[in-house]
């Protein structure tokens, strides 16, 4: 008896110091009136620019993660937070511009705006770039492994169909990706709306089943550095973060199109300091920083002044800087509402369900 | 258990409601933690997309989809409940004999410690094509095995996260087991087998009881190593309730489901008290 | 005691080693002087300089540190007596139905208690931060310690409360004397394993956290989409180590303490 009591002074006693010296770092961590609450993916900035930005401005900033966009996108709608900054995809800046969760953005404080290509502003998905300034953004494509082949290659989605592939492919645990890439595959639209069409997507999908090794999410990265995997469906930031570690791997946007997405930098309606949150915005958009980021980060970015900082080499890479006739091809999801996202997925499900 | 029931009324109460002022912090949490949110599931489930009263989400779930979600669901969690069981009574059994066992059975708890993420991460690299394991199975012949995304490596890595949960009840559970009780039954003649079937086992049923229940329920909801280790192989009720609740938002559909795995729950609770009784029952012929 | 034999011994390590083998070959790579998790490219330590380099990192993990201690504890407390009001009921219905609440939270998805919770604290205007996460911790560790304390209940021979009582103890002698001290191992083990859920928690620290206030597994998640650096492995390794050294430690001086006692029996 003697002992449990002894036991829980002792974890009283230890989590006291604990609490402590979480105090004595986090120094002054009030949640004072010159603060912003950065909320993005997690490893997604380089962590020095956030203390040259605390540095230049005097703005503290509290930096914190989320790991979707639904579960972001949640938290948000709920209140009882006040982040200053977040990091939406597109599609999920129109869902939430829809659900009236952003601030608009007041571009007399954001002049590094210039810097952007403007290719990447004014798209449906925000238009007139109302709520939302892109941070970084990509394609979907195949990661593949030459060495782990037989001289096949990847210039069209068909390829994937090879009978020679049995358990190789992997793909993406997400229905618009996967789905999207069937209907990319028959010629038709990312964004279809047509039930005949998806129903076609999700047979050809089917057929699909026997080269089918897995359909997972993040974890394909270490799958194919360690040629577990030879042929992944997969974000071409990913595939940078592939080829970065293993050199052998090779990443390709099939010439029937695909899809060209967007992370971008929004204010939502839970913002306590604007003011500040501009700030760090024009902060991001300036050409060194998002050169640095860039760097960092491994993604592409769409600062136009950025790239001429960068090392020629990754920028004149078309993989992940495909140049204007690769980019017609490329499509932005549309925001197809919660019914058809419904659809979508349930048919994925009827795909996933006929794996084994 | 009536013999538990008269223990109450042992206990030196001067009134019901100095026991009862005990039980609030409990009685709280039911209700701010338990039925709060049971309530908010119930009522999320009769509505759809648009926000309309609707039937149609318990319409859905019996179609041939979920059905088989479940069916496959329930099939999974017996057998990472069936396997966990087999290695972690021996394992409990084992450490209860050993000189240092409160050492030992910390030593169980530890690796659950480390975060569960990078544990599977981990596995993806030791079962992969070019990990440790296939090395060894080089080494004594078998060759190279897919053992990824296998019902193999689901239930393995299932049991693996699963074991301490049960290894923790049997081993309390066989650690008081009086050792005069084996040395009696040893001296009446019974062999190892009859001793083990009419004496422990018996005694340590409850702690058995408890395992399962550690372990089959959550074990129902499983998500992430479906994906992870089972490459989506694999799914169960709680991978489609996830994907509800943060892809498709539908949440509606999703809190249906969950009232499904409440009520198996529930069937489940009253099939293994069901049980109980029978085995007091043989505790006391003997 | 009987010694152990040959086999039971074998088996042991077999269990061991694979319950080990993920946390080895966590920490066997974050010496990798390479990017990732294969191709070990050559011996560093820059990834353990880089945790104690990072402030931020280690603010999260003594608040991950705090929050499981302290909801483990405060969680056992609370199980424990659910566990109690469990046992003496009457009335073998109500008896089962409060078991099976009880064991709602378990079958529950975290997905669906994270979002519930997030609801209730709006709803109720708890600021979330350490806090809502603490509360929650402890909410969802209650059940695991009831499961863990009933079967010990369940075998205590009631005559040893009669016999106390009979001796003359007062209500809380038996409680603190007589119940305590025999469920103690059940106590201990549902500690240990809310301390387990707690320290794995992802989904519902996600849904209740904000305002700066971040655990392990939330940042380690997030991490996912652009590649969990080398730098959470040596991290990993380092509680790793520390928490085998403290148990082993405390498991040497208790023994120690206790010695003059126990020395009889060997």
């Amino acid at each position: 008896m003697k002992s449990i009591f002894q036991a829980a002074i002792l974890i009283l006693l230890v989590s006291g110091i604990l609490i402590f010296i979480n105090h004595e770092l986090n120094e002054g961590g009030s949640s004072g009136k010159n603060t912003i609450t950065v909320y993005n993916w997690g490893e997604y900035i380089d962590p020095d620019l956030l203390k040259q930005f605390e540095e230049e401005t005097g703005i503290k900033v509290i930096y914190e993660t989320f790991d979707s966009n639904e579960g972001m996108m949640g938290k948000i709608e709920q209140g009882g937070t006040s982040y200053d900054i977040t990091a939406p995809s597109e599609y999920m800046v129109e869902m939430m511009a829809e659900k009236n969760l952003l601030l608009p953005l007041d571009y007399s404080k954001i002049p590094n705006i210039k810097h952007i290509d403007p290719y990447f502003l004014d798209l449906p998905f925000d238009p007139k770039n109302k709520y939302s300034v892109p941070y970084f953004w990509g394609t979907v494509g195949i990661a593949y492994n030459p060495t782990l082949l037989e001289g096949q290659t990847f210039e069209s989605w068909d390829s994937l169909w090879d009978p020679t592939l049995k358990q190789r492919v992997i793909l993406v645990d997400s229905a618009r990706e996967t789905v999207g890439m069937s209907l990319n595959s028959l010629g038709y639209s990312l964004n279809s709306t047509n039930l005949d069409e998806l129903r076609e997507a999700t047979d050809k999908l089917k057929a699909l089943t026997p080269n089918v090794k897995a359909v997972i999410g993040d974890e394909v990265t270490q799958l194919m550095v360690n040629n577990e995997a030879a042929i992944s469906l997969t974000w071409s930031g990913q595939a940078a973060d592939m080829m970065y570690e293993n050199d052998d791997i090779n990443y390709v946007v099939p010439e029937e199109g695909s899809n060209l997405w967007f992370d971008n930098f929004v204010i939502p309606r839970t913002a306590k300091n604007i003011e500040g949150a501009h700030a760090f915005l024009n902060f991001m958009l300036d050409p060194e920083v998002a050169a640095q980021n860039a760097d960092y980060v491994g993604y592409s970015t769409p600062n136009l002044s950025a790239l001429e900082l960068m090392d020629p080499e990754v920028v004149e890479d078309e993989r992940f800087y495909p140049d204007e006739e690769t980019r017609s091809h490329l499509e932005v999801y549309k925001n197809l509402g919660l019914e058809l996202l419904g659809v979508y997925n349930e048919l994925f499900l009827e795909f996933k369900m006929n794996l084994r | 258990m009536t013999r538990d029931l008269n223990l109450m009324e042992r206990l030196p109460m001067k009134n019901n409601r100095l026991r009862s002022i005990y039980s609030v912090p409990y009685a709280a949490w039911i209700l701010l933690f338990v039925l709060a949110p049971i309530a908010l599931i119930v009522y999320y489930s009769f509505f759809d997309l648009t926000g309309n009263f609707t039937l149609s989400n318990y319409r859905n779930f019996f179609t041939s989809v979920y059905l088989q979600l479940t069916t496959s669901s329930f099939w999974y969690a017996f057998l990472i409940t069936l396997f966990s069981l087999l290695i972690a009574y021996p394992t409990a059994y084992f450490i209860t004999k050993t000189k240092h066992k409160q050492l030992w059975l910390l030593l169980i708890i530890i690796p659950s410690w480390i975060n569960l993420l990078l544990k599977t991460y981990a596995f993806i690299g030791l079962m992969g094509l070019y990990g440790p394991l296939n090395a060894l199975l080089e080494v004594v012949g078998i060759g190279k095995q897919q053992i990824l995304f296998t019902d193999f490596s689901f239930v393995f890595v299932s049991v693996y996260i699963f074991i301490p949960f049960m290894i923790l009840p049997i081993f309390n559970a066989l650690d008081k087991l009086n050792p005069a009780l084996i040395d009696a039954s040893r001296d009446l003649g019974a062999n190892s087998w009859t001793t083990f079937k009419r004496v422990v086992w018996p005694l340590t049923i409850n702690g058995v009881k408890s395992g399962i229940q550690v372990v089959f329920i959550p074990a129902l909801s499983l998500f992430m190593i479906t994906r992870l280790i089972a490459g989506n192989k694999v799914i169960t009720l709680g991978t489609a309730i996830e994907q509800q609740f943060l892809v498709t938002q539908n949440w509606g559909m999703g809190s249906t489901i969950a009232v499904f795995l409440i009520l198996f729950m529930f069937i489940i609770m009253l099939f293994t008290t069901g049980k109980e009784r029978g085995a007091t029952g043989n505790g006391k012929n003997r | 005691m009987e010694r152990i034999g040959k086999l039971p011994k074998l088996y042991l390590a077999i269990v061991f080693i694979i319950l080990y083998a993920p946390i080895f070959y966590l920490i066997f790579y974050s010496f990798n002087s390479g990017g990732g998790m294969s191709d070990f490219e050559s011996f560093t330590w820059e990834h353990y300089a880089a945790v104690f380099e990072d402030k931020r990192l280690i603010v999260i993990v003594l608040n991950t540190i705090i929050i499981a201690l302290l909801s483990a504890l405060l969680s056992t407390t609370i199980g424990v007596i659910g566990a109690l009001a469990i046992n003496f009921m009457r009335n073998k219905k109500m008896r089962n139905a409060v078991l099976s609440l009880n064991n709602i939270l378990i079958v529950s998805p975290d997905v669906i208690i994270g979002a519930s919770f997030l609801i209730l604290f709006t709803m109720i205007g708890v600021k979330l931060g350490f806090a809502s996460v603490l509360i929650s911790h402890i909410a969802f560790s209650i059940p695991i310690v009831v499961i863990m304390v009933l079967p010990k209940l369940s075998e205590m021979n009631p005559t040893l409360i009669d016999a106390a009582r009979d001796l003359g103890a007062t209500r809380k002698d038996v409680m603190t004397r007589v119940i305590l001290p025999f469920i103690q191992p059940g106590i201990f083990a549902g500690f240990f394993l809310a301390l387990t859920y707690s320290l794995d928690d992802f989904a519902v620290t996600f849904f209740v956290t904000g305002n700066g206030f971040s655990t392990l597994s939330v940042e380690i998640y997030s991490m996912a989409r652009t590649g969990i650096s080398l730098t959470i492995n040596a991290l990993s390794g380092i509680i790793f180590i520390v928490t085998v050294a403290l148990v082993i430690g405390y498991y040497a001086l208790n023994r120690k303490m206790k010695a003059p006692l126990a020395g009889v029996k060997k």
